[in-house]
């Protein structure tokens, strides 16, 4: 098992360094330039912007570039926002509580509605509840976020004025007052993601499900005189789930992805929107930092999932 | 306008006669800004306007918090690396400069005991300097005194390259000089008419020297107060997530009586333009909304929701159409655009009229923007009030088809005119922005109806507007035939603003196409007369020169102006607050207040 492991963190090593050199040379090549806002601006003369250019290497060949990058990145210097100055660790950092919050919720949420109602759906197929609820998550899954994000601000901000559409992260009440306030603002954007995602999720553990329940350990279970829901709970459950926590893991950073949307519509000060702003306004270390921990998400839950696999099924083992 | 007319309004307002707001309204709409405008005044020995207090809460605070939502957030509080309003505001909520622009073109002082006049011996009978006397006893948050010390170490650090500030243009020419501890004199290298720069407005805000001494010059990056400001301003740091908030609590030591109103302040940033307005208009969740780049059907539909209104400030902003006078297509000497080269019809001055009449300015202003656009023919700023005498603008199809007619350019059996073999077909470029693509189809049908083929082209606006030599589509290079922005005219001397139509301003492969003159314009005459200009001393003669210089470019239709774009502001029906066209949102935030 460690030395599985082992492996796979060394081959995962070459496939980090190739997506960092597709990243780079992609965003150099891709026009624009972080201190666009000040060629419009005839007050600041060109010098200075040609200034910050050299000052910030953005006039050297695109290796070199990479290169130092690269041998900055080793020695753990993420590097520094052309556009705030800041160092980029720092606004990751501060960023990925609220991401972390939101996009938890919503899993949550998610795997509340999944499970449960998938479960019931495959014990009963092709009953009312089981035709409901699947129609229910076709429609939930086939609107995107953006268009139910919208619908929801419609509803409950404009015309029922109960909740707020701007996320703040910093609420300045405390006690029950600070849970509240963040319980309103956040049940929107929560109720988006968690939705969509609990509407895919479920369609998944229902048919692994319906897999499993077939099985001629099942009927025996049953013909032992079993209850049903024992039999559907320690039997079935057990085994079906296990297609699906793989699932769950590899979904991880696919999330961090479709929060993007979600993030820019309610202003949520996440990850996402991080990423959206260094895009707009061309802040290449950013972009690049954001990129890369996305993508070294991917691999890691890539990771994950493939244990989890091993560990709940020890049919399959690891050499 | 003439230079003794000039002087006979301003005589008039020194009788009082002629009312100074009037005097301004008219030099604003022959193309100088409002500060200008009032600076001759102040050379003129007239009084600046006492600009009648309208603040109204009797104590400090108790205002709870003033929610300001940016739909771009600030991502920097050093004012002095702000590569964009946005940081400029989030930094001026903690930073003061000496004074601001008020709507009026008044200075109206901040950290300066008085505005420098002649009469108080501030202003020096040459023109090459100014002294500015401090305002005592005003501490920064951590307590220290503010003095002249500050201003020098602002001037030191905004100078040196190796800061890489962005306002290294307004003080690397100046040199700054401590008379006592609370006065400093700024010296000129030449007479200056215009010397309101330095320590003024959006540009002057000082920095504390005790805070930032150590990180002058290349370590001007690491300095912790970046991120955490240290000002002199009507609130106090306590929150900053670039890009997020900006979030300041009330300063009770504040230097002006009973102010700030607010207990609190909050800046939020992120989403579009679109939603911030709905925020404060219409569900009141916020209370002010900068820069609402949004339709005015939208915006009027908000407003019915009766939590808030639009405010519409004038400013010197213009949307217009450039018409390239080189051969944007051919290389002549290893350069596409030379100015060498001629443009088949753009070179002809009945072409370029034509083009002029085509363009819909009512139609414009009337379907696409609305509050938030004024029809104009001036290069510059034109509140309807005061049109210009000087140059009109016309919307006239048969007009421009005689012109057409009478200059040889025949329509072809396709119907599209040609003259020697060259059709009228013409490339026409600006970024995307779903309100230019309107007015691009606004054009494109005109000029159909007069035998003018246009190809409309849209490029994203972080290539148009960027300085990327690479890239072919920059708004610099402009390689096509026609081209259509908005410049702003934020700097209220007009010098530099005029420099973009002069021979050596001429944006080519030379100067890495960063020239200011974008639509290659040369005219020996301009360069003659901007020259003079440069080297008149007497502000009424050098603002004599500027109306002319403005003049000629219009007549010439080298450019054709479409429309000024008033800044658009959104604010709760309550909030009571002094918005300026010639400074940041926030340049009198001390005065904000809501009303009971």
């Amino acid at each position: 098992m460690g030395s599985y492991i082992l492996r796979r963190l060394l081959l995962a090593l070459p496939s980090v360094l190739g997506i960092s050199v597709v990243l780079f040379t992609v965003l150099a090549l891709a026009p624009g330039d972080p201190f666009e806002e000040l060629a419009t601006n005839p007050n600041v003369p060109a010098e200075v912007r040609l200034l910050l250019r050299a000052k910030f290497g953005l006039d050297d060949p695109i290796w070199q570039r990479y290169f130092r990058w690269l041998s900055a990145m080793l020695q753990g210097d993420w590097g520094f926002s052309f556009i705030s100055r800041v160092d980029v660790d720092i606004l990751i950092l501060q960023r990925m509580p609220v991401t972390l919050a939101v996009i938890g919720a919503s899993q949550v949420l998610a795997l509340l509605i999944a499970l449960p109602v998938g479960i019931y759906s495959a014990a009963k197929p092709y009953s009312w509840f089981d035709r409901i609820a699947s129609t229910l998550a076709f429609i939930g899954f086939s609107l995107p976020t953006f268009f139910t994000g919208l619908l929801l601000i419609y509803l409950f901000s404009i015309t029922l004025g109960w909740l707020p559409f701007v996320y703040r992260a910093d609420i300045t009440a405390s006690g029950a007052q600070w849970w509240w306030e963040h319980l309103r603002q956040a049940i929107m954007p929560v109720l988006v993601l968690g939705l969509f995602q609990g509407a895919s999720w479920m369609r998944y553990v229902r048919s692994a499900m319906l897999d499993v329940i077939r099985l001629d350990y099942v009927t025996t279970a049953r013909s032992k005189g079993l209850k049903e829901r024992v039999v559907v709970i320690r039997h079935v459950v057990r085994n079906a789930l296990i297609p699906v926590v793989t699932l769950v893991a590899l979904q991880m950073p696919a999330v961090f992805g479709g929060a993007i949307v979600t993030e820019q519509i309610f202003r949520i000060p996440g990850i996402g929107s991080l990423l959206i702003d260094a895009i707009l306004r061309n802040d290449t270390p950013v972009i690049m930092a954001v990129t890369f921990v996305f993508a070294c998400l991917v691999i890691f839950f890539n990771l994950i999932a493939d244990l989890l696999y091993g560990w709940l099924d020890p049919r399959i083992s690891y050499r | 306008m003439q230079e003794r007319e000039i002087r006979e309004l301003i005589e008039e307002v020194r009788v009082g006669t002629l009312p100074r707001r009037q005097f301004i309204g008219q030099l604003v709409s022959l193309g100088l800004t409002a500060p200008m405008a009032s600076m001759l005044l102040m050379h003129a020995g007239v009084a600046q306007a006492q600009p009648v207090s309208t603040y109204k809460p009797t104590k400090r605070g108790g205002g709870g918090t003033l929610k300001a939502l940016w739909w771009q957030g600030a991502t920097l509080l050093q004012p002095h690396f702000a590569s964009g309003t946005k940081d400029q505001e989030g930094s001026r909520i903690f930073y003061e400069p000496l004074a601001v622009w008020d709507n009026e073109g008044n200075l109206i002082p901040i950290l300066a005991a008085e505005i420098p006049t002649r009469a108080n011996g501030g202003l020096a009978a040459d023109g090459k300097s100014v002294v500015w006397r401090l305002k005592k006893d005003v501490t920064w948050h951590d307590g220290k005194p503010f003095t002249a010390d500050d201003c020098l170490f602002t001037w030191e650090f905004a100078r040196d390259p190796a800061s890489a500030a962005i306002t290294a243009g307004v003080y690397k020419d100046i040199k700054v000089d401590k008379v006592d501890s609370h006065t400093i004199r700024v010296t000129f290298t030449k007479p200056t008419p215009f010397w309101a720069a330095a320590f003024v407005a959006a540009e002057g805000m000082i920095i504390p020297k005790h805070v930032f001494g150590p990180y002058s010059g290349a370590k001007s990056r690491e300095a912790p107060a970046n991120l955490k400001p240290v000002g002199t301003g009507p609130y106090k740091f306590s929150d900053f997530k670039p890009g997020d908030i900006v979030r300041g609590e009330i300063n009770q030591n504040y230097h002006m009586p009973n102010r700030p109103y607010f207990d609190a302040i909050e800046m939020k940033g992120g989403g579009d333009a679109t939603s911030a307005a709905r925020a404060v208009l219409q569900t009141g969740e916020y209370d002010y909304a900068w820069n609402l780049q949004v339709e005015d059907e939208v915006m009027k539909r908000m407003e019915a929701g009766g939590k808030g209104k639009v405010h519409v400030i004038d400013s010197g902003d213009i949307e217009f159409i450039q018409l390239n006078p080189t051969d944007p297509y051919t290389e002549v000497d290893g350069e596409r655009g030379s100015v060498k080269s001629k443009h088949f019809a753009f070179t002809e001055a009945a072409v370029r009229e034509a083009m002029s009449l085509l363009a819909d300015r009512k139609g414009i202003q009337d379907f696409i923007y609305g509050r938030t656009g004024v029809a104009t023919s001036n290069f510059m700023n034109n509140p309807p009030r005061f049109r210009s005498p000087n140059t009109k603008w016309e919307f006239n199809i048969d007009k421009a088809n005689q012109i057409l007619d009478g200059a040889g350019w025949k329509r072809g059996a396709d119907g599209v005119r040609e003259k020697g073999g060259k059709k009228m077909k013409f490339v026409f470029q600006t970024s995307v922005n779903s309100i230019r693509q309107k007015e691009q189809a606004v054009i494109k049908q005109a000029c159909q109806k007069a035998g003018i083929d246009l190809e409309l082209k849209s490029v994203t606006g972080a290539v148009f507007f960027s300085s990327d030599v690479a890239n072919p589509d920059t708004y610099g290079k402009f390689w096509c035939d026609m081209q259509m922005y908005t410049t702003t005219m934020t700097q209220p001397d007009a010098e530099r603003f005029m420099d973009q139509y002069t021979s050596w301003e001429v944006s080519s492969k030379a100067n890495k196409w960063l020239g200011r003159n974008i639509c290659r314009y040369r005219s020996e005459e301009y360069d003659k007369a901007y020259h003079a200009g440069e080297l008149e001393l007497d502000p009424v003669k050098r603002a004599a020169i500027f109306i002319r210089l403005n003049d000629m470019v219009i007549k010439d239709n080298a450019v054709i102006p479409l429309i000024t774009r008033p800044r658009a502001r959104g604010a709760n029906l309550k909030l009571v607050s002094t918005l300026s066209g010639w400074d940041l949102d926030f340049s009198t935030l001390q005065n904000w207040y809501r009303e009971a």
